[in-house]
């Protein structure tokens, strides 16, 4: 059993534990991410730290110095990106990625957190070269 | 002979007998789908070994779901029958609940950490999780608060009627865990097996998957039984002492 002041003390950390949850959470939470087109139409959108999330484009992703570049792509609307810092080994291209950062001036958007969104399709790796045709 | 869930919850030899049988189903069940899940299913082409932590993650939400219904289902039954035996269902759904969601949201951090690249996001998915996980603690939390203030014991009225209400109302919370992925927008993924036009998984993943599925709901189903006739023994020997001030004392520890 616990004792009253524990009890309060208990309650009181969990009513302070959902309350900032709710708070900190609802803001950004709903829309966890902004689309190349959203940020496209409304730039001042992202002129404010935002997380911007897309389809990496193939043949876009290249490094220049500590910086990773490349074009994410959201219904023919494509932004580029410059990461600073090291994305996730499973970053790829063709992979769908969000990042986070805010919209440049010059129309680039400068990142420094990579998350990488993954499908809900799963396939085996290939198993040989036998396999590529 | 026909066994109910109700028939194997009872302390008697063949409730006992029964849940032996289904104790080593569970058994069974779990040996296969760790190996269906470690060797038989292949590595995952896009996220390598880490994928395997679906066989984990996705039977504890899963029956985490189906421990709230059972928590839901009860509750309702209690508030309809007033029968004690309803409540002792109720409080076990929700402490199997409670551990499997804390399991779903540890394997998914890892799962997270090692194909996302972030251990935790404030991301619709995971913010309704977490609070799914606050509210059936605060459910168990609440119990324990009313046995103590009411000096009652756990399954009388007094502190099985709140309890169920909120057990009922709880119960709002999953829909939204559930569809969150769809209603808005998220970096969890969305469901597979349950997608209304199912996108490709590997037929081994998916057996491996159906496998974990199965074996943790039929766990899940004896650790309840076991923790109902746990609860019923408790209550049915007489308080050891009844008159004992101390037991309403609030200030006890113990």
């Amino acid at each position: 059993m616990i004792r009253r002041p524990g009890r309060v003390a208990l309650i009181g950390v969990l009513l302070a534990g959902g309350g900032l949850l709710v708070t900190s959470a609802l803001r950004d939470t709903l829309t966890y991410y902004r689309t190349p087109g959203e940020v496209l139409a409304d730039p001042e959108l992202a002129r404010e730290r935002v997380r911007l999330g897309g389809d990496v484009v193939p043949g876009s992703l290249r490094h220049e110095g500590d910086l990773v570049v490349f074009k994410l792509t959201e219904a023919g609307h494509e932004i580029v990106v410059y990461q600073r810092g090291v994305p996730p080994e499973t970053f790829r291209e063709g992979e769908s990625a969000v990042v986070e950062g805010r919209l440049s001036t010059d129309g680039v958007f400068r990142s420094d957190h990579v998350e990488v969104r993954h499908g809900n399709e799963y396939r085996p790796a290939e198993v040989g070269p036998s396999d590529a045709r | 002979m026909r066994a109910t869930t109700v028939d194997l919850a009872l302390d008697t030899r063949g409730g006992a007998a029964g849940r032996r049988t289904l104790g080593w189903t569970a058994g069974g069940l779990s040996a296969a789908a760790a190996l269906a899940g470690g060797f038989l299913a292949p590595t995952d082409a896009a996220q390598g070994p880490a994928q395997r932590l679906m066989y984990l993650h996705v039977p504890a939400a899963w029956v985490a779901y189906l421990a709230f219904g059972v928590v839901l289902a009860a509750s309702v039954a209690y508030l309809i029958g007033a029968d004690p035996r309803w409540d002792r269902f109720a409080r076990a759904g929700a402490e199997i609940g409670v551990v499997l969601t804390a399991l779903a949201i540890g394997t998914g951090s890892y799962w997270g950490h090692l194909v996302w690249g972030t251990w935790w996001a404030w991301d619709p998915r995971l913010v309704s999780t977490a609070l799914l996980l606050l509210t059936y603690t605060g459910y168990l939390a609440l119990r324990r608060m009313l046995t103590e203030r009411t000096g009652s014991r756990d399954g009388d009225r007094p502190v099985a009627r709140p309890a169920a209400v909120v057990g009922v109302a709880g119960f709002l919370l999953v829909p939204v865990v559930h569809f969150s992925v769809l209603w808005w927008r998220s970096l969890h993924q969305q469901a597979t097996m349950l997608a209304p036009e199912r996108p490709p998984i590997d037929p081994r993943m998916g057996l491996a998957l159906l496998l974990a599925v199965a074996a943790a709901s039929v766990v899940a189903l004896c650790v309840l039984l076991h923790r109902v006739v746990r609860l019923e023994r408790r209550r049915s020997v007489p308080a050891a002492t009844p008159a004992d001030p101390a037991r309403r004392a609030p200030a006890r520890v113990g």
